[in-house]
């Protein structure tokens, strides 16, 4: 079940478009918040809220980088290694990841405490290496501030 | 020149609706809405504007259709789901200049007679999002959207609609879709969406930076807004130069600036001052160029003639330390996973090449992959509903074009020498 105020968030932005149906990628984002992941429970509840087939609501989630399928840690490391970031020595902050924190692309620590997406391309192109911790920007990346980042994300 | 789209950023509050309307904002669309509906298409088409995502369409013409159909409610989308690699020249303008667009969207809402607008942003700038929200909301609350705009009896609502990581979202018809509640599948045309769009509507999708020149050309008019830049092309235009360069960054430019100009004049040429090897000039899907082809002028119409495109003005340089195989493989990876699985010969191309290079790239490439590879780009090439599949045959066949040797290196040595 979504909560009282997810329900109200998303009643609003129902009012944005013409029909249920458009409101699906927005309420995919809600779920998976409110869930902590896009879980069956998830679709379930979007399917419910929206009168939308929950066959539908997981075909069109399933097919988004950005609704994630598998419980997730704390906090969400998006490293981007298209080709500028590549270039700029993204992959060695892979393989530093890897190496202190046993991060893998996709994978989870297991404290719980980070996820490790690779990104495509995340629009920071002039200050590659790039990433996205969870919602914030970090850019001109090296070993060292990586570190210093991640330390304050408990 | 005078800065147009990036004009007052340098100011922190520069997104605030009253910095903006300091620095004169809002003064075209209180001009526009005064105007005949024709008569603002008619400085456009003066103006000589083309579309900045990519394709460079003539926005006038793309106006007219949608004008001349008959069905209502129309819909005006902006497309901001810049996620060609190397791109993030619209981002300023979201994150600095929102109002800039928001007044562009609001006079092209009039313009085409349409009253409902969609900022599809890519969910990868969730800080664009808030920026969008806030300046949208204060729009509201001075009267520049809602149901009656200015005072002048004419309606507008604008709402962002957030992307979820997928590239292919980037094509019009796929972002329809997915602002439907769909997957982002291209659909086929025609119908064009200019007569049937999003929600079955007369629907006109133009890029942030598109939308964001519409307040300078009422402002100072089609005819003088046309001689900036290329006579061909006119108009202000963002490069964003990334890679190995001293200074990368977003650069506003008159439209037509060379390659050359743009990375060894404005950005300070190559980083270290190393050699030049190589140069994507319009995004990771536009055809890569050697360094003596580097004197092209970098707009719609001339690109083509010097062997690759404009794309989306993202330039990507690349010094000698740089394996060529290695990059081609990353784009066609990209191009692999962001492959939306409609048509065949992308899905299964996209997947076949990416696997070739890959083999090149760890050393086990075989005789005969190079053809292999040029087969099946031919076999992509013109055979898809949307440019991701010509796109990625485009990229093969473009590095190969340019330089074979070194793919066939990787075959003779049985290694990466970059490596």
């Amino acid at each position: 079940m979504l909560s009282e105020a997810a329900i109200k968030e998303l009643e609003e932005l129902r009012q944005k478009y013409p029909n249920a149906r458009a409101a699906l990628l927005p309420a995919i984002y809600i779920a998976q918040r409110e869930f902590g992941w896009a879980s069956p429970d998830a679709y379930e509840a979007v399917s419910e809220a929206l009168g939308v087939p929950k066959a539908i609501a997981r075909g069109v989630g399933t097919f988004y980088a950005m609704y994630k399928h598998k419980p997730m840690g704390r906090n969400i490391v998006q490293l981007c290694t298209n080709v500028s970031c590549m270039i700029l020595g993204a992959e060695k902050l892979v393989d530093f990841l890897k190496n202190k924190y046993g991060l893998e692309p996709g994978g989870i620590t297991p404290d719980g405490r980070f996820s490790m997406v690779i990104m495509e391309c995340i629009g920071a192109c002039g200050t590659a290496p790039a990433m996205l911790v969870n919602d914030d920007f970090y850019e001109n990346l090296t070993e060292k501030s990586l570190e210093e980042i991640l330390g304050k994300y408990k | 020149m005078e800065k147009v789209l990036l004009k007052n950023i340098e100011n922190p509050n520069s997104a605030d609706v009253n910095e903006y309307k300091k620095a004169g904002g809002y003064s075209s669309l209180s001009k526009a809405l005064g105007l005949e509906r024709k008569a603002i298409i008619e400085e456009v088409k003066k103006a000589g504007l083309r579309g900045r995502g990519g394709a460079g369409f003539p926005v006038a013409m793309k106006w007219t259709f949608a004008s001349a159909d008959p069905k209502f409610p129309k819909y005006l989308l902006c497309n901001a789901d810049e996620g060609e690699p190397g791109t993030f020249k619209d981002r300023p303008i979201l994150e600095k200049n929102p109002h800039l667009l928001i007044e562009g969207m609001a006079i092209s809402g009039h313009a085409l007679g349409a009253e409902f607008g969609y900022i599809y942003l890519r969910g990868e700038y969730p800080e664009a999002k808030n920026i969008l929200n806030r300046a949208i909301k204060q729009a509201y609350d001075s009267g520049l959207l809602g149901d009656n705009i200015l005072g002048k009896g004419i309606k507008f609502h604008l709402a962002v609609h957030q992307g979820a990581g997928a590239y292919i979202c980037g094509e019009e018809t796929a972002l329809i879709e997915s602002l439907e509640g769909d997957k982002g599948q291209p659909r086929i045309k025609p119908p064009f969406p200019v007569n049937v769009g999003v929600f079955a509507k007369p629907t006109v999708v133009n890029n942030v930076e598109t939308l964001s020149n519409l307040p300078h050309i009422i402002e100072i008019g089609g005819d003088a807004y046309s001689k900036i830049g290329s006579p061909e092309c006119p108009g202000p235009k963002l490069y964003c130069v990334s890679g190995h360069i001293e200074k990368p960054g977003v650069y506003e430019l008159p439209m037509g600036t060379t390659l050359r100009e743009i990375i060894y004049t404005h950005c300070g040429g190559i980083k270290g001052g190393k050699k030049l090897k190589a140069v994507i000039p319009g995004g990771a899907t536009t055809p890569i160029l050697p360094p003596d082809k580097i004197d092209c002028p970098m707009d719609f119409v001339n690109m083509p003639k010097h062997g690759s495109m404009l794309g989306s003005g993202a330039v990507i340089v690349m010094d000698e330390s740089v394996c060529l195989v290695k990059v081609c493989y990353r784009i066609l990876k990209f191009l692999e996973h962001e492959s939306c699985g409609k048509c065949t010969p992308c899905r299964e191309g996209t997947g076949w090449l990416r696997n070739i290079l890959e083999r090149l790239e760890s050393g086990k490439g075989a005789d005969g992959d190079i053809d292999l590879m040029l087969s099946v780009s031919g076999n992509m090439m013109g055979k898809t509903f949307c440019p991701l599949g010509d796109g990625a045959a485009s990229v093969v066949q473009n590095f190969l074009k340019h330089f074979r040797p070194e793919f066939e290196e990787h075959i003779k040595d049985g290694k990466c020498k970059f490596k």
